[in-house]
């Protein structure tokens, strides 16, 4: 019999190690992947759409499997070839990789193809002595050598085993041929012993479930370091229809095949309930069913599941239950669950309840918090619902306030004092109030100073407020010199309070490389909400030296590394690059002469707008990750996706009905041509010349026959004699917004603040969207038979681009001044340019247009000096300020 | 003689330092890679180090011979890119077994000119030049310019070509991409068994950066996991790094492993010339951690070691015992 202190561990490799210890908790393996079970999966995989079906994968990583089931077993697919070329497509997805795979196959074909393609230590399912002990050695023998565990299924050659008996004697058998003719480590063999459906009405099956819990028991006493895994699903097959049931009898199951030495297991999170909140009368039920303990359990169930049909979640009965809890279990429902309907009346009488009213906030709405910050933490809750849970915290503790400030007994409980601030020149923010919220949820002060914050003001609100740590955000790639400034200021000035930055522009490498070695303090790059509370308590536990050293450290070597790497890139000189620019063929070209020409204001209706969103970035500014309207129907975060989508759409309605925001723009098309190669030259109808865009080139050595492209090669240039003509445009429907969202943070509502900022950003992308879809058929009219729906808009099926400076094609931000002269932006629309360049306000968008079919979105990459001079001299600006603004595309 | 699975229980062993830089002092032209062999050959040689072991074996043997004399117990074969894979850059695929069979059979008879002691030589299996888990083209993930398949054929020929010249070991080194080195394991197991014999085996894997992973990206104690499913006479780090940047990274595989350890560190990273500026007493003074720390059972050097780095490694070694593995659930 085998003590746990003596099981060898069973350890599995994908980019990172899985070492399943006797005291490790039940391994969840991922099953989404997998043909067979999911139809959704099968789909893509048959219409090659790689990407979505990797977006499943990352859900179920994401979601907390620790291992991923993957099954391409289906007549109509090369099992092989999806197999290869998934698995290949997973490798380079390091947040897929990084667990163990589970290569799942009936075909030896298959499995051996998978096992080609994963540097880790996987896990094959499965092999039986099915086909004789010959094969099973054969394939036993050639998973050891291609270094993977296995699964085992109970199997033989007389058939699958469904007893007790048969279980132990097929797992017997095929241990002592692994372990003894195979010298395969035992610790590798993790058993399958087949779990099949109770409560199906036939009397053989009643002892399911027993007999595979006594199976597993005696497998884990016998036949040393083997290890125990199944399809969990299956025991609740007879109750298909009824997730109630269904997902209270796999927590039984579960639990009691966890007690008898189940270590792994295929289940579905969502197709799960907690053991201790099932329902007394419901478990009794099931446990009767799993535990065959009464001749008519399954009658019994079964009359029961009449009644628990349909979603007990929602009924009066439940709200009525919750109620009757505790005042603290009630607290802490509201907080978890997000309700601020009988937040006052709980918290009233907690007040009572309490010595003094600054308990009710230190003991009942922490401990309540704390659940949240848990369930976050995990990846039980996301974050649209930590963000509702803050609404109801802040609206508990403003009906408190009042009552401690009589007190004034002026003592901090909070975890620390954090200032949170968009810097100089960004106007960005959404990303940077949603870590504020997830900061003060967990018990974090949060001095928030808003946008556009200069570093004097940073500076002297960190010294006033005495905080424990500044939060910088940014967005738009000049703010990386803010940071860098505000940085040097700090040290410059003796301050000493550790620095962590964030924002869509920042990156690990740019605070190593260029933030950290200006401070002597502790810089740490941080980019999303959930690793900021880590942080922030790093940052100020009693270890904070240790970490602070460790942090300094790590990012010395990474900066060592980085500026010592070897430059393997090529680049060609300006010159030569020319000499390979994008060369169309001028001779047959003739444009579409523009039915508009000049700078035209537009104000349309929001609801001409709706249509043209394109919802799939508005989840991914909640950190919900997947494809409108797919992440809908989401195994993972559908569920709140859904809710999500659904606030996203009352407040639209409202949005319209009450006219919050309004949606101006400004357009022009301009006749125009290619000069000196990177320019392009812009005339009023008498050929004077109104402005010069300038454009960048493409430096980096490229691959034979394909050319250095920069926008301009997109006009025809002056010297071909041939008119051509382009545009620029500035929309925005920000007007609005900010005034909307103060209201919001006035009444303490987060939630619906950070939602119109997203929905105003949807929607100047949609008034974008639209306005370039008229441009093309009508103001300039060169598509005007073009018919595309909006799923072709957002994939940009159109001809004809509309890069926008500041983006991959012209990462130029000083190119937003030129289109403000020529359409004279400011003075008909209103929207400005701070001294960044960021556009205010922010729900805005600005951007070229070319119409030729040719033209096409490329990203310019790094540049080298001789262009940064040659374009400061273009520009008439220093070099020195044109390595300023062009600072991330410089090749070092 | 004693076998090395024996020797390495008694004392630390020491490996020879690198190879190409010893060669390249030679200041060796065109002709003199071709030699007479290859004089009239349609392509350039000039580079091609492992053809040296054919066209210029004095120059080779002599770099071996100082490192014996400077106090080696293992030379590694010069074959770092003997693979058919590796040798088609020079269309030289043809003469792969050769290259290997002579440069194991001068390599032996260096060493068998040492009679003091026993002195080993490992074959030495490098990763090639293609990835089998990553793509070289970025804007196709899925491709890949080799498969496991494609390398466990080179390996194997490789393996069977180093035994054959009189390797006592394999060193399969360098391992950027775990994949890639799990095919050259395949490759030796399917020799072992085929011969009935038992070869051991060194593997060395190398940490690119600070990040502490490998080039495709897996962790210290995942690629430990990777390549512990055949026996091992030792797993270790090579090259990327100096042995100060190492050693955090020696420490996981010592802590999580049963199996000895080995290093095979780099003079320190490169100047801003690709030259390496750590002097054989600075290397000696990193190792001495290592020794005092308890760390290795194989030490040696990478890129930018000389004679004079080994020779000052060998000192110190044999003043500590070897490491002590632990066992491992």
């Amino acid at each position: 019999m085998t003590e746990d202190k003596d099981r060898k561990n069973l350890v599995l490799s994908g980019l990172e190690p899985l070492i399943i210890t006797p005291n490790s908790v039940f391994v969840n393996v991922g099953e989404r992947t997998n043909v067979t079970g999911s139809r959704k999966f099968l789909r893509l995989i048959k219409e090659e759409k790689y990407d979505e079906a990797l977006d499943i994968a990352r859900q179920q990583v994401e979601g907390g499997a620790q291992i991923i089931d993957i099954n391409m077993d289906e007549g109509m697919l090369d099992g092989v070839q999806a197999m290869t070329k998934f698995l290949n497509l997973i490798a380079s997805e390091p947040d897929i990789s990084r667990v163990p795979i589970m290569i799942d196959s009936s075909k030896w074909e298959i499995i051996e193809a998978g096992l080609k393609v994963v540097q880790g230590k996987s896990v094959v399912n499965s092999i039986s002595l099915k086909e004789g002990e010959e094969a099973f050695i054969h394939h036993a023998k050639l998973i050891k050598r291609y270094g993977a565990a296995a699964i085992v299924m109970a199997f033989d050659e007389v058939g699958q085993a469904d007893t007790y008996e048969r279980r132990i004697e097929i797992c017997r058998r095929s241990y002592d041929i692994l372990v003894h003719k195979v010298q395969f480590p035992p610790q590798d063999i993790i058993f399958d012993l087949n779990i099949f459906p109770v409560a199906t009405g036939m009397e053989e099956h009643r002892l399911n479930a027993l007999d595979f819990f006594r199976g597993t028991k005696w497998v884990r006493e016998n036949l040393p370091h083997a290890h125990i895994s199944g399809g969990v699903s299956n025991v609740s097959f007879s109750f298909r229809g009824n997730d109630v049931v269904r997902e209270a009898m796999h927590s039984v199951f579960l639990y009691h095949a966890i007690q008898s030495g189940m270590t792994m297991g295929i289940v579905n999170p969502e197709m799960l309930s907690i053991y201790d909140d099932i329902p007394k009368d419901l478990l009794e039920y099931v446990e009767d069913v799993i535990l065959n303990r009464r001749e008519d359990a399954t009658e019994r169930l079964l009359d029961f599941a009449e009644n628990v049909k349909g979603d007990l979640k929602n009924t009066e009965k439940a709200i009525q239950e919750w109620r009757s809890g505790t005042i603290q279990e009630r607290l802490t429902h509201s907080l978890v669950k997000g309700i601020d309907e009988f937040i006052e009346t709980d918290i009233e009488e907690a007040r009572l309840a309490a010595s003094k009213p600054i308990e009710v906030i230190e003991i009942n709405l922490m401990a309540g918090m704390n659940v949240v910050g848990d369930l976050f933490g995990s990846g039980k809750m996301f974050l649209p619902q930590v963000v509702k849970s803050a609404r109801v915290m802040k609206k508990a503790v403003a009906y408190l306030l009042p009552y401690i400030e009589a007190e004034k007994d002026g003592s901090s409980s909070s975890a620390g004092k954090i200032l949170m601030a968009t810097v100089k020149g960004d106007v960005h923010d959404i990303g940077k109030n949603i870590v504020a919220v997830v900061l003060a949820c967990n018990n974090y002060e949060i001095v928030d100073l808003g946008v556009m914050v200069a570093p004097e003001k940073i500076i002297a609100a960190a010294i006033e407020h005495k905080v424990d740590i500044i939060g910088l955000s940014g967005l738009i790639t000049p703010s990386l010199d803010e940071m860098v400034y505000l940085a040097k200021e700090l040290d410059r000035q003796d301050i000493k309070i550790p620095i962590m930055i964030g924002g869509a522009t920042t990156s690990r490498a740019h605070t190593a490389v260029k933030i950290a070695p200006q401070y002597r303090e502790t810089v740490i790059h941080v980019n999303d909400a959930s690793r900021a509370v880590t942080v922030a308590g790093s940052l100020l536990n009693s270890d904070k030296k240790i970490y602070a050293s460790t942090i300094r450290a790590e990012y010395d070597a990474f900066r060592e590394t980085f500026l010592s790497r070897s430059k393997d890139k090529n680049f060609l000189t300006i010159e030569q690059a020319r000499q390979n620019k994008l060369q169309l063929d001028w001779s047959q070209f003739e444009a579409v002469t523009p039915n508009t020409i000049g700078a035209k204001t537009i104000a349309v209706e929001l609801e001409e707008l709706v249509p043209y969103i394109d919802w799939t970035p508005f989840f991914g500014s909640w950190e919900l990750y997947g494809k409108y309207p797919a992440i809908l129907t989401d195994e993972v975060v559908g569920e709140q996706a859904t809710a999500l989508f659904a606030d996203a759409q009352q407040m639209l309605q409202q949005l319209l009905s009450e006219k919050w925001l309004q949606a101006k723009g400004v357009y022009g098309i301009f006749p125009a041509n290619q000069v000196n190669d990177d320019d392009i030259e812009l005339y009023d109808e008498h050929g004077n010349v109104l402005e010069t865009f300038l454009t960048l080139r493409q430096q980096a050595q490229k691959t034979k026959g394909a050319p250095n492209i920069a926008l301009s090669d997109f006009i025809a240039p002056k010297n071909e004699g041939k008119p051509d003509y382009m545009g620029a445009f500035c929309v925005t429907t920000g007007f609005g917004v900010d005034a909307k969202a103060k209201a919001f943070e006035e009444q303490l509502d987060d939630y619906n603040s950070i939602l119109i900022k997203a929905l105003g950003d949807r929607f100047a992308e949609a008034f974008a969207e639209y306005l370039h879809e008229k441009v093309r058929k009508e103001i300039w009219g060169y598509a005007s038979d073009e018919n595309l729906s909006n799923q072709d808009l957002i994939q940009e099926e159109y001809k004809g681009i509309r890069p926008a400076p500041g983006y991959p094609a012209c990462p130029d931000h000083l190119e937003k001044t030129t289109i403000w002269k020529l359409l004279d932006v400011e003075k008909k629309i209103g929207v400005s340019l701070t001294e960044s360049m960021a556009m205010w306000p922010a729900s805005s968008v600005s951007g070229y247009y070319f119409g030729n079919p040719e033209s096409k979105y490329f990203g310019l990459g790094k540049i080298k000096e001789d262009q940064v001079a040659n374009y400061a001299k273009r520009r008439n600006i220093s070099t020195e300020k044109a390595t300023k603004w062009l600072s991330p595309n410089i090749a070092d | 003689m004693s076998k090395i699975t024996e020797a390495i229980q008694e004392r630390i062993l020491v490996l020879d330092g690198a190879m190409g830089t010893m060669l390249q002092r030679y200041n060796f032209s065109e002709e003199d890679f071709r030699g007479a062999r290859f004089k009239d050959f349609p392509h350039p040689l000039k580079g091609n180090n492992d053809l040296l072991s054919i066209t210029q074996p004095e120059a080779v043997k002599e770099v071996h011979r100082q490192y014996f004399k400077a106090g080696a117990d293992i030379v590694e074969t010069n074959t770092f890119s003997g693979t058919t894979i590796g040798m088609a850059d020079y269309h030289l695929e043809d003469f792969v077994y050769e290259l290997n069979f002579e440069s194991a059979k001068i390599a032996r008879e260096v060493a068998n000119e040492f009679t003091d002691r026993p002195r080993y030589v490992a074959g030495s299996i490098g990763p090639t030049n293609r990835t089998a888990s990553m793509s070289p083209d970025v804007n196709d993930p899925g491709y890949r310019a080799v498969t496991f398949d494609d390398l466990r054929i080179a390996y194997k020929q490789q393996a069977e070509a180093l035994l054959d010249g009189g390797c006592d070991l394999l060193l399969v080194e360098t391992i950027f991409d775990t994949l890639n080195a799990k095919a050259a394991l395949f490759a030796i197991e399917e020799v072992k068994e085929e011969r009935n014999l038992d070869i051991p085996v060194m593997v060395s894997g190398t940490i690119t950066d600070a990040s502490g992973r490998t080039l495709s990206g897996q962790t210290v104690e995942a690629f430990l996991i990777s390549v512990s499913h055949i026996p091992l006479l030792s797993v270790g780090f090579n090259c990327a790094l100096g042995a100060d940047l190492l050693k955090p990274y020696l420490k996981v595989l010592s802590q999580n492993t049963s199996f000895n350890i080995s290093a095979h560190p780099n003079a320190g990273l490169p100047n801003a010339f690709g030259e390496y500026d750590e002097t054989p007493k600075q290397t000696q003074a990193l190792i001495k951690e290592y020794l005092e720390d308890n760390l290795v059972n194989i030490i040696g050097g990478c890129c930018g070691t000389t004679p004079e780095h080994i020779r000052m490694i060998a000192e110190i070694a044999k003043e500590y015992k070897p490491r002590k593995a632990q066992i491992i659930a």
